[in-house]
């Protein structure tokens, strides 16, 4: 008897005693919450510019406020997407403003026969098959429902890039936890997509519908 | 204080618990997900506009339009051509997976000479010009040997402007022996010839016709004739019956309004016995005799004397006589004949796409079918096309080697004495080549389509013959087979990257012309059999040369084909119901201008050879040691022909068809018992040609006493996801010999079955 709990006093000498455990418990804890909420994100994301400074709201009021003049869809159905090269050239084949960013656009990728590597802020990976005919066209719905009103911005937003994945934050929202109302444009995840589909169709829709 | 290794623990709990609060875990756990799927060998989908190109499928000789969607220089998808006149939309799985082929690893990915043994799979790469002066010097060789006629081509068509060209080139060097690859069409062919003296193919207006008659033609089996079926169906009268006569539930035979199980083998008396019932009752159409048949009584020849004719043939097929042959009742032989004849437009068909071939008999009872009907050239009836006349026939001059090697006899023996009107009998090449004494009478052999290796009936004995072939030259697109056992490659391109011309495919009741084209550009280095032959043509110089004045292939067709280029260039093909609108008075060309009920008889009583008739082809073997039949089928999800299933393809096979590498043989559950063999069990199957080890399906729609088989799985060749899948059927069923024709007419191989 006696023998055990002179054993265990030994034990607790050479131990260090439970608040100095306590103390390295809490920095661990306070270390990873604050690196998780504040270094993460930074880590986690890159910080782009967009090759050209682009002002949807001058080329909206040019073109008739269209989106459709320069993000069309194609005979087959399938939608075009950012302009190609050769679409902006039937424009913009010389200066048309004394616009810095029209004159880099020129110099850059006119006159040296290179398409615009723009990164697109709803590009969505390779396994999701959208259709922007069944939005657009067969639901009536409108551009600014999902790209957010980007049709009357005059300058592009910086283009945040997860490291990881090499897609826009934009698809999985600001807020880190994805919280809060989505703002348009700025989520479209899976979930989001179900979500609204639930609230319109009344189903979120099978796998299928989208990958396929 | 004393820090120790529980603080460190402490720590490293506390970083965990904080960490699960934080959104690190499960934004990470997403976005590996996510990251998982750009990994660099993971398949992405071209983006782009999409084009859409009309083409034709040449994988097998059904002709199928078919519209390729590309973006960019990449195939995506394939669909059926709607409004093209075959298959108007509708495409079996074959065709939809071909890309699967374009960019698989079975391809031949540029010319290469043999660097092993024959067959060991080692192969040096060289260069386009190395590989055409190999073939030229040794065809040079062979010509100054006085030897031109020892080359010999093989072609899976003689009917399109590719296997034109190399027939010219073989006649300008001075060989007859232009082979083409054993099908169903075969005695089909022949049977016309000789019973309305046209060179051509048989149509049949499925679309209109109210009564089908089908003795085991595969119309809804395999690809032949599916795609011409699929659209006939579709806009059929829902009141037309399809009769399906075959020992085996085909898919046909379970579309069919009837099906009729007679036992296979017997098909010619059973046309005969309903000739027989038809004639008896006069139910034939008399009009159309008295005026266009020739032989249907019995007729005296020059010399004064009597043959007999159609009613003394049938004469002794009494239905009970049928009945005994065919295994069917009495009953349904005579309302299967009053069916037929009562019907206002009925047709029957023989041979169209079957696993199995015809033999002339049977071709020729069953078309005669028609000719009692009477119902030729007539909506619902039955058409004949002629051969393609767009290819130029330009006059060329042959020197005095090639004009005697040309009438050296064909080393098959087709055209000789005793086989006069067959032109090719791919069958008897190989026992030729094996029974010659001394040198292979086959000193150079050109595979330029087709896969003999594969498709040929006893494939062992066949890959006997080569070996003793001492120079092969394979210009498949893929490492067949027969690639395989080649001495030189010279691989031409896959059909959606080279320019091909297709004519009217068996079975179509009108003249239409389809033409492959570049959908994508090559995928690896690769050249037109044509441009090839062309090229060699130009080294060797002289007449040779001088018979082929054009650029290339393309040069050719374009300029043989004018008028049509046009319309093949925009629309993908040229139809012409021209063809449809012959009077009676002029489409039979034979002496008597008229339809000949069994010319064979005829050709029999002229050269005072041969019999008469060959009710049924027997099948060699001992029946004792081998009392089952084996027999072949065709299914739309195994591509039975040279080119083998797409992987895609397989995959859509039941598990009651292949599980894994065993390929299952359909046997009657009463036949199993007698064998004490249940549902999978494995077994062997053996023939005379050979044994294969299978697996054992129970099914209530096959005859006792058979063993089906599918045909076209047991590849070596292609690629590892393909061979070594099944065992191969053909390799199963020895040749037997129609004596009429010389054509192989084995129906199936005599066969034993044991437990494994």
């Amino acid at each position: 008897m006696s023998t055990q709990s002179d054993n265990q006093t030994a034990a607790a000498g050479n131990r260090s005693s439970g608040w100095v455990v306590f103390v390295f418990f809490m920095i661990g804890l306070v270390a990873s919450i604050i690196s998780g909420w504040v270094a993460f994100p930074k880590l986690l994301y890159s910080t782009k510019q967009q090759p050209i400074d682009f002002n949807h709201q001058v080329h909206l009021e040019q073109m008739g406020g269209q989106c459709n003049a320069c993000h069309f869809f194609r005979e087959d159905g399938s939608f075009s997407g950012s302009p190609t090269l050769e679409e902006c050239k039937s424009c913009h084949m010389y200066p048309m403003s004394g616009n810095e960013n029209e004159q880099k656009f020129i110099d850059e990728y006119v006159n040296q026969d290179k398409e615009v590597p723009w990164l697109i802020y709803a590009e969505q990976p390779p396994c999701v098959f959208f259709s922007h005919a069944a939005h657009v066209k067969g639901a009536d719905m409108q551009c600014a429902t999902c790209h957010g009103d980007i049709g009357h911005s005059t300058s592009l937003r910086e283009y945040q890039e997860n490291r990881l994945t090499g897609y826009s934050r934009d698809i999985w929202g600001k807020s880190m936890l994805r919280l809060g109302e989505a703002e348009h444009g700025r989520h479209q995840k899976m979930n989001d997509c179900a979500e609204c589909h639930l609230k319109e169709t009344g189903s979120k829709g099978d796998c299928f519908q989208c990958h396929k | 204080m004393k820090i120790d290794r529980r603080c460190f623990l402490s720590l490293v709990i506390g970083g965990a618990v904080g960490t699960t609060l934080t959104p690190v875990p499960w934004k990470l756990t997403d976005d590996i997900a996510i990251w998982s799927q750009n990994w660099p060998w993971t398949p992405v989908p071209e983006d782009g506009p999409s084009k859409f190109v009309k083409s034709v499928c040449t994988q097998c000789p059904a002709g199928c339009g078919i519209t390729v969607r590309t973006i960019g220089d990449r195939a995506i998808k394939i669909e059926g051509q709607p409004d093209h006149p075959v298959n108007n939309g509708s495409l079996c799985p074959r065709a939809i997976s071909a890309t699967q082929h374009l960019y698989g690893p079975s391809r031949i990915q540029g010319p290469m000479k043999r660097a092993g043994e024959r067959g060991q799979g080692k192969w040096e790469k060289i260069s386009w010009d190395e590989a055409i002066k190999t073939v030229t010097e040794k065809l040079a060789e062979l010509r100054t040997r006085g030897k031109p006629h020892t080359v010999a081509c093989i072609s899976d068509t003689d009917k399109n402007g590719s296997s034109y060209l190399l027939d010219r080139f073989l006649q300008a060097y001075g060989s007859p022996n232009f082979i083409r690859t054993p099908s169903s069409a075969d005695a089909q062919e022949l049977a016309l010839y000789l019973s309305c003296g046209r060179q051509g193919t048989m149509g049949y207006d499925f679309k209109n016709a109210d009564f089908i008659l089908s003795f085991g033609s595969a119309l809804m089996d395999g690809c032949n004739a599916a795609g011409q079926m699929m659209s006939a169906f579709g806009e059929m009268d829902k009141k037309s019956r399809l009769v399906q006569i075959e020992a085996r539930l085909s898919d046909t035979a379970a579309k069919a309004a009837q099906w009729v199980p007679a036992k296979p083998g017997s098909e010619t008396v059973l046309a005969l016995g309903l000739g027989h019932v038809i004639v008896r009752d006069g139910l034939y159409n008399k009009a159309f005799i008295d005026d266009h048949g020739f032989a249907f009584e019995d007729w005296q020849d020059d010399a004064g004397n009597t043959h007999p004719g159609y009613r003394s043939l049938v004469q002794d097929h009494s239905p009970d006589k049928v009945a005994k042959v065919t295994g069917l009742s009495e009953k349904v032989i005579e309302s299967l004949a009053r069916s037929f004849a009562r019907a206002r437009r009925p047709v029957a068909v023989s041979g169209l796409g079957s696993a199995a071939p015809d033999s002339l008999d049977q071709a020729l009872a069953v078309f005669a079918l028609n000719a009692l009907a009477g119902n030729f050239q007539k909506p619902g009836g039955v058409f004949l096309i002629d051969e393609p006349d767009y290819l130029s026939w330009t006059e060329m001059k042959i020197d005095k080697t090639a004009s005697a090697g040309n009438q050296q006899p064909r080393v098959d023996g087709a055209g000789s004495e005793r086989f006069s009107h067959t032109r090719y009998l791919p069958n008897r090449l190989p026992e030729a080549i094996n029974s010659a004494k001394g040198d292979s009478p086959v000193q150079a052999l050109l595979v330029a389509g087709g896969n003999p290796l594969y498709t040929l009936a006893d494939t062992q004995a066949a890959k006997k013959a080569f070996e003793k072939i001492p120079f092969i030259v394979s210009f498949s697109t893929f490492m067949d087979e027969t690639a395989e056992q080649a001495d030189l490659l010279l691989p031409h391109p896959h059909f959606l990257e080279s320019y091909q011309d297709v004519p009217t495919p068996h079975g179509m009741s009108e003249t239409v012309i389809s033409l492959a084209r570049p959908v994508v550009k090559p995928q690896y280095d690769t050249r037109p059999t044509a441009d090839v032959v062309i090229q060699i043509a130009k080294n060797l110089g002289g007449f040779i040369e001088n018979a082929f004045p054009w650029k290339n292939y393309e040069d050719f067709l374009q300029k043989s084909l004018s008028d049509q280029w046009k319309t093949l260039e925009t629309q993908g093909f040229w139809s012409d119901s021209k063809s449809r609108d012959i009077s009676l008075d002029e489409i039979f060309r034979t002496s008597s201008q008229r339809f000949e009920f069994f010319p064979m008889s005829k050709f029999a009583a002229m050269n005072g050879n041969g019999d008469a008739g060959v009710e049924k082809i027997e099948l060699p073997g001992d029946i004792a040691k081998m009392p089952l039949v084996l027999v072949p089928y065709t299914s739309m999800r195994i591509s039975d022909g040279a080119v083998a299933n797409t992987p895609f393809m397989t995959k859509t096979l039941d598990a009651n068809v292949l599980l894994e590498n065993d390929v299952f043989v359909e046997i009657n559950p009463k036949t199993a018992s007698e064998y004490g063999l249940s549902q999978g069990d494995k077994a062997t199957v053996k023939t005379r040609a050979g044994q294969a080890e299978v697996r054992v399906n129970l099914f209530e729609g096959i005859m006792p006493g058979l063993v089906a088989m599918p045909a076209g799985l047991g590849r070596t060749g292609f690629s590892d996801y393909i061979a070594g899948k099944g065992a191969n059927v053909y390799s199963l069923v020895a040749p037997a010999v129609d004596p009429a024709s010389g054509l192989n007419a084995a129906w199936g191989a005599r066969a034993a079955i044991a437990k494994a």
